[in-house]
Order: structure tokens, then C-alpha cells, then sequence
């Protein structure tokens, strides 16, 4: 048998890269293909590029930027702190109650404005039904990563009816720029309430025909059972964070670990993978920690309708909003897990710098790590449960 | 031919081409009607209503489909092989329609009433992997390359269960004309080979499990024959972007399409005919006759087409190597036992 040729020297070599055949030695290579910005499962115009052997991932390098919209910078060159929530409306734009929350919240701690009881109920209210409908649109697309499309328009169908609810409070159904500094742009409408415990009614059993549909199918299991494994201490030392963390087996919320809000006064409890049907942390169980999340959030959703207070929306904030010169870090827990906003005041009426620490990106940056050794079918699944929302990954 | 003699025709060059071209009426026909239901099922499934504008629930919309794919430009990749481009989706289509020529649609009309009729059906059907390869080759696109090579493998492993499952039906019926293989089955509902064919009832119970899982085992694999959910990965849209079709426009890539809802109904057809009594009517002699025939024939294939469909948009897709391994460590070994099972209880 013939040596094989003399290989460059910035190749690994690798005993099975070696084929032989007819006695002669055939050397195969190593494959880069672009995926994305225009692929079908990147969520968005992420790029990844992999490089494979055959089918199986050597390395998959992640590309971002391509929707910068440099929302610090703008942050900054606002007039008034109340102009930069649409901004960030725009950075989760699967879940804008949510940013808009954490950007509020951050402004309210260095103001230690308090903010009336009715507001954090109806604040935990949207937020919820907020996280609710982010899930769906992520299990929702998951399933179109591995190939079932209907379960998405399942998804969507439920996903409709939180959008007519925000729709009826504030007119807006994706960014809503709906909480305010020191409260909410509007309060509940009439009818609010009865069709938000309509739609707990009605979504709870969908959650099971979901489960029967794709959680616990045969081949979505084989799909994503010990696919794309993050180990407890990966996910640690990555800052890992949302349903990503927790499916590893991290019990990690922010809204029960570093409380703001009303969230102590519910009863909930925080959902972990647990390896059911394959290692603890596979894309099962970032699927399945998803799933049992918006029951959860139903709970939540459930009894704060029930014991809402009456009162104000708007506390009494001055018309200017201009925190004394100082800086601050808040945290919220996102659907996607851990948003931070750190912000600097130096007395003027908008903040001086704003620096958001986005889940998605976080959580993006382990990717390379969990999809080593996995095949290309696998990397859409494994980007899928990563739940990434592009427009926040680059803001 | 029997045909030509039947209607009193003369044998010349133009009724041959004439009557050959039967089936492609058929296809087209059958390509408008499945290209429409399948749209109407998944919305329907999917808690949708599909086209309701152009015309009644939006009939015409299969027609509007085929005239936008005739309309747009022809594109050919710079850096493609242009003839193998330009020739890979014929080559997939003639593979898809020679089949075609040995499938009795009615006891008054087979394209070639040949002895090796299912034979010929599969060697004819393996001409679909070259196409496809040679389409995936040609587009001269990495996620293309993928699609074909995914697909030669996966219709390579998946013509070993099929075969097996003619076997079966093979041994029991005794024939591989699909016309007598119709013919034994006739008589009714009882003596379709998937409940055991015409054989005496103490071997017929013995083996009707055997029969009824070749039947389950042969649907799966011609399911992936056509290379459909959840065996689509060939042309996995969220890994692949359409694979090896990802390059081509207008009517090369109507011709794929077309192609692939004509394989689907071939395989259907050959399951039908091998183990659901092909035309012959599910109630003896009653409503039996060469239009009652092609009607039986053309609704019991409709009806495995349905589920194709079905299946297609409830269930995920598998993955490259879990295809392999469904196919050659569970379908494969099941058929060998049912092979040697239905063997030894022939042989009794």
C-alpha cells in the first residue's frame, strides 16, 4: 500500500481521513460551507460557517452583525430616557414587553421610584403572556427545524390570541412600548381581564395537544435526544442563561433568584431539564424546559388576574427624567434568559451609556462548543434550541 | 397492445404512440388534482383553508401554480454543467414514467403486458437516483451535492425493503405480471394478498400477520423511495434549502415536481396492485368492468397518496444516519423473516 501523500501542514491528521481503495490511497477534505445570512433554520440572518467532514461539524464558527442597528449609540443621542424604549422594543422583537421592561426597571432603580401596585401586576401580566407567546414562536419554529411544519401554525394560531390582548391594551401587536418609566402607557381596557382567563382556559389543553404532536413523537425524540449536549459547568462557565441554563440542570431564574417585581408573591416553580429521555441538557430538554415554562407562566398569568389591585398605572415621575450622575445594572429574566441593561447617568436628560447584555447573544456564543461532532442535520436543531432572536444577538 | 386489438386499431407507429401516451394524460391529470389536495389537506390539518379566491375553494389555483411555472426564466448557474443540468430533471421524469409502463390501470389497459412487470418497475425507478444525483452534481452547490448524495444513499438502501416486500407478494401470488398478479387477487376483499391472498383459510390466518406487515413495511419504504416526510432528505428545506433542487426555476423545477407526484403514485400503484388487489373491486363481481376497474384502481392508489400527504405534514424528519439504520437494522431484518415465514407456510 502506497503512503499517503505528504499533507499540508496545517492539517490535522486523522487516521479515518484516510480511504483507500483499488490499493490506492485517496485522501478526502475537509468541506467549508457558508450557512446563512439567507438559510431557512438560522432564525434570521445568522451565518454560521461550518466546516465538515462529510456530514459531521469539524467547527462551526457563528458570523453576527448583519442587523446592527447600533441601539447603544442611539441610547445615548436620545433627548429623554422615555425615547430609548422603543429602541428597545426593537431588540427582542419576539419580546418586546420584556426589554421594555428591563430598560424601565433600570431607569426606576436609579430613580428609587416606586411604582404603583397595579402597574408591577399588570407588568407581570404582559410579561408573562409576553414569555408565553416568545416560546411559542421558538417551539413553534423548532418544530420546522426538524422537519414537521404544522405544529408552528399551531403555535401561531395560540400566538395570535396574546397578540389580540396586547392588541386591545395598546394598540401595537409586536413592539408595543407599552411600559413606561414609573408605569404603563395605558391602563387595562374593559374586558381585559375576563379574556385573559378565557385564553388561560383555552390554552392549556393546547399545550398537551403540542406535547402529543411533537414533544413526545418517536422521531422528535431521536432527533433531539443527546443531540447537542451543554454540560452544567459549559453552560456555567459560557454565562449561559433563560431555558438554555436551566435545561442543563441549573436551577437558575432571575425572577426567583434576584426577585424584582411581584414575582414572590405567586406560586411557581422553576422547570429544569432533568435528561428524560436523553442527557441532561440535549435539545430535548431546552424543548421540554420551554414547554413546561409556559405553564408556569399560565399559573403566574392565572393568579395575578385573580388578585390585581385597583390604582394609578403612572406614579408620579417628573416630567424630565433625570437620574442623579451615578450608574447601575439590572437584570430581568427574558424568555431567553438573563437581559441586563447597565446604564451610566451623568445627570442629563438621557443616560450617558447604555450597555444592554443580550441572552441570545450569550447563549449563541456556546454554539461552537455543543455542535462539534454533530451533523449538519443536527445544527439546525441545536441553533433552534439555542432561541436566538437576531435582532437582539446584533442590535 | 391488447388494448389496440381490443378497440379493433391497427398496429401502427402513431396508435403506439398514441396509447402510450395515456399514462401521461393520466399524470397530468392526476398531477392537478394531487397538487391541489395536498394543499387543501395540509391547510386543513393545519388549522388553515388554503386557496379560497380562484375559483370555487380556489380549484383553479393548481392551474395559476403551472401557468407562473411556465411564465418564469430559465436560470442556469454560472458555474453549472449545463447539459447534465438541463438533462437531469427529464432523466428523473422518464425514470417516473417508464414505471409507469407496466402498471395495469384496468383489465382492458396496461402499457406492456410484460412478464417482468414489477421487475421492470424497479430497475425503471432506479433511474430517478441518477437524475437526481445528476441534478445535485450539475447545480455546482455545495447544499445541492448533499441532497443527491443523501438521496442515492437513501434510495439505494431503501430499494433492498421494497424488493424484499415484491418477494413476498411475489411468492404468493406466483407471478411477476402485474396483470395476473391482479387477476389471482380478484374475486373480492378477501383475497387481496395483503390479508393473505386465495390460499386455504388455516394458512391464510397463519400468514395474514406476515402479509399485513410486508404491506406496512413496503408503504414505509416507498415513502422513502419518493423521498418524502419523513424521509425528505434529499430536499430537507431547513437543512438544505431544498437540496438538490435548490438551483432550479421554472419548468425544470415543475418538472421535478411533477416528477415527484408521479413517483408517488407509482409506488402507491405498485402497492396496490401487488397487495390491495390492484383493480379488481372489493365486492366480487359487483361493480367490476374495464371504467369500474380503472375507477377501484385510481381510488385505492388516490387513497395511499392521501396518506402520503397525511403523513407528510404530521410528522418530523429523520436524520441521515437513524434513515439508514431504519432501513437496514428494522425494516430489512422483519422482511427477512416475513420471507422466511411466508415460505415455510407456502411450502406446508
Amino acid at each position: 500500500m502506497d503512503q499517503p501523500k505528504a499533507l499540508p501542514t496545517n492539517y490535522v491528521t486523522q487516521p479515518d481521513k484516510i480511504a483507500t481503495s483499488k490499493g490506492k490511497t485517496v485522501r478526502t477534505e475537509e468541506m467549508i460551507i457558508n450557512m446563512g445570512p439567507q438559510h431557512p433554520s438560522t432564525h434570521g440572518v445568522l451565518r454560521l460557517e461550518i466546516i465538515v467532514d462529510g456530514e459531521i461539524i469539524v467547527d462551526a464558527i457563528p458570523h453576527i452583525g448583519y442587523l446592527h442597528r447600533c441601539f447603544e449609540k442611539h441610547a445615548e443621542h436620545m433627548t429623554n430616557y422615555q425615547q430609548v424604549i422603543p429602541y428597545a422594543d426593537r431588540m427582542d422583537y419576539v419580546a418586546s414587553m420584556n426589554n421594555d421592561w428591563a430598560f424601565a426597571l433600570a431607569i426606576e432603580r436609579m430613580m428609587k421610584i416606586e411604582v404603583p401596585e397595579r402597574v408591577e401586576y399588570i407588568r407581570v401580566i404582559m410579561a408573562e403572556l409576553q414569555r408565553i407567546a416568545s416560546h411559542l414562536v421558538a417551539l413553534g419554529t423548532y418544530g420546522i427545524d426538524a422537519g414537521a411544519f404544522t405544529p408552528f401554525l399551531y403555535c401561531f394560531r395560540d400566538r395570535e390570541e396574546i397578540l389580540d390582548l396586547f392588541e386591545m391594551t395598546c394598540g401595537a401587536r409586536l413592539l408595543y412600548n407599552y411600559i413606561w418609566v414609573g408605569g404603563v402607557s395605558h391602563d387595562l381596557p374593559q374586558g381585559f381581564i375576563e379574556q385573559a382567563k378565557e385564553f388561560c382556559t383555552y390554552f392549556k389543553p393546547k399545550i398537551k395537544e403540542f406535547n402529543d404532536l411533537l414533544t413526545y413523537n418517536e422521531i422528535f425524540i431521536k432527533r433531539t435526544a443527546h443531540v447537542g449536549v451543554l454540560p452544567r459547568d459549559v453552560a456555567i462557565n459560557y454565562a449561559c442563561s433563560g431555558p438554555m441554563l436551566r435545561g442543563s440542570g441549573v436551577h437558575w431564574d432571575l425572577r426567583r433568584d434576584d426577585p424584582y417585581s411581584v414575582y414572590h408573591k405567586f406560586e411557581w416553580e422553576v422547570q429544569t431539564g432533568k435528561g428524560e429521555v436523553g442527557t441532561v441538557g440535549d435539545c430535548w430538554d431546552r424543548h421540554i424546559v420551554r414547554v413546561r415554562e409556559m405553564e408556569q407562566s399560565v399559573k403566574i398569568i392565572e393568579q395575578a388576574l385573580a388578585s390585581i389591585p385597583e390604582g394609578n398605572v403612572q406614579s408620579a415621575i417628573p416630567k424630565r427624567i433625570r437620574p442623579e450622575p451615578g450608574d447601575i445594572y439590572v437584570r430581568t429574566e427574558t424568555p431567553r434568559g438573563e437581559l441586563g441593561f447597565y446604564v451610566i447617568s451623568d445627570g442629563s436628560g438621557s443616560p450617558y451609556r447604555v450597555k444592554a447584555r443580550g441572552p441570545a447573544f450569550v447563549n449563541l456564543s456556546v454554539l461552537p462548543e455543543i455542535s462539534r461532532g454533530a451533523m449538519i442535520a443536527d445544527l439546525t436543531l441545536i441553533v433552534g434550541s439555542v432561541d436566538i432572536v437576531l435582532g437582539e444577538v446584533d442590535r | 397492445m391488447e388494448l389496440l386489438q381490443h378497440i379493433g386499431l391497427e398496429q401502427n407507429l402513431l396508435t403506439i404512440v398514441l396509447v402510450s401516451a395515456l399514462p401521461l394524460v393520466f399524470i397530468l391529470l392526476y398531477a392537478l388534482v394531487t397538487l391541489y389536495l395536498e394543499m387543501k389537506v395540509s391547510a386543513h390539518i393545519q388549522d388553515r383553508l388554503a386557496y379560497m379566491r380562484t375559483g370555487w375553494h380556489g380549484v383553479l389555483q393548481p392551474f395559476a401554480d403551472i401557468l407562473k411555472l411556465l411564465q418564469k426564466e430559465d436560470t442556469v448557474p454560472a458555474a453549472a454543467d449545463r447539459f447534465l443540468f438541463k438533462l437531469a430533471p427529464f432523466v428523473v421524469f422518464a425514470g417516473t414514467y417508464a414505471g409507469f409502463a407496466a402498471i395495469p390501470f384496468s383489465s382492458a389497459y396496461i402499457g406492456s403486458n410484460i412478464n417482468l412487470g414489477v421487475f421492470f418497475i424497479i430497475a425503471a425507478s432506479s433511474l430517478v437516483v441518477i437524475g437526481i444525483l445528476m441534478g445535485g452534481w450539475a447545480s455546482n452547490n455545495k447544499w445541492s451535492i448533499f441532497g443527491a448524495i443523501r438521496s442515492a444513499a437513501q434510495m439505494v438502501s431503501y430499494e433492498i425493503p421494497t424488493a424484499l416486500a415484491i418477494l413476498i407478494a411475489v411468492m404468493i401470488t406466483g407471478s411477476l405480471n402485474l396483470q395476473e398478479v391482479t387477476q389471482y387477487q380478484s374475486g373480492g376483499i378477501q383475497n387481496w394478498v395483503v390479508f393473505g391472498g386465495s390460499l386455504p383459510l388455516t394458512q391464510k390466518l397463519l400468514i395474514l400477520p406476515f402479509t399485513l406487515l410486508t404491506f406496512f413495511i413496503l408503504f414505509i419504504a416507498s415513502i422513502a423511495e419518493v423521498n418524502r416526510t419523513p424521509f425528505d432528505l434529499p430536499e430537507a428545506e431547513s437543512e438544505l434549502v431544498q437540496g438538490f433542487n435548490t438551483e432550479y426555476s421554472g419548468m425544470r423545477f415543475a418538472m421535478f415536481y411533477l416528477a415527484e407526484y408521479a413517483n408517488m403514485f407509482l409506488v402507491s400503484a405498485v402497492a396496490v396492485s401487488l397487495f390491495l388487489g390492484g383493480w379488481s373491486s372489493p365486492f366480487g363481481e359487483a361493480l367490476s368492468g374495464p371504467l369500474w376497474d380503472l375507477f377501484w384502481f385510481v381510488a385505492k392508489g388516490m387513497f395511499l397518496v392521501f396518506v402520503q400527504i397525511w403523513i407528510r405534514w404530521t410528522l418530523p424528519r429523520l436524520r441521515v444516519d437513524q434513515l439508514m439504520y431504519t432501513s437496514w437494522k428494522v425494516l430489512t431484518p422483519f422482511l427477512f423473516l416475513c420471507v422466511f415465514a411466508v415460505g415455510l407456510i407456502l411450502v406446508l
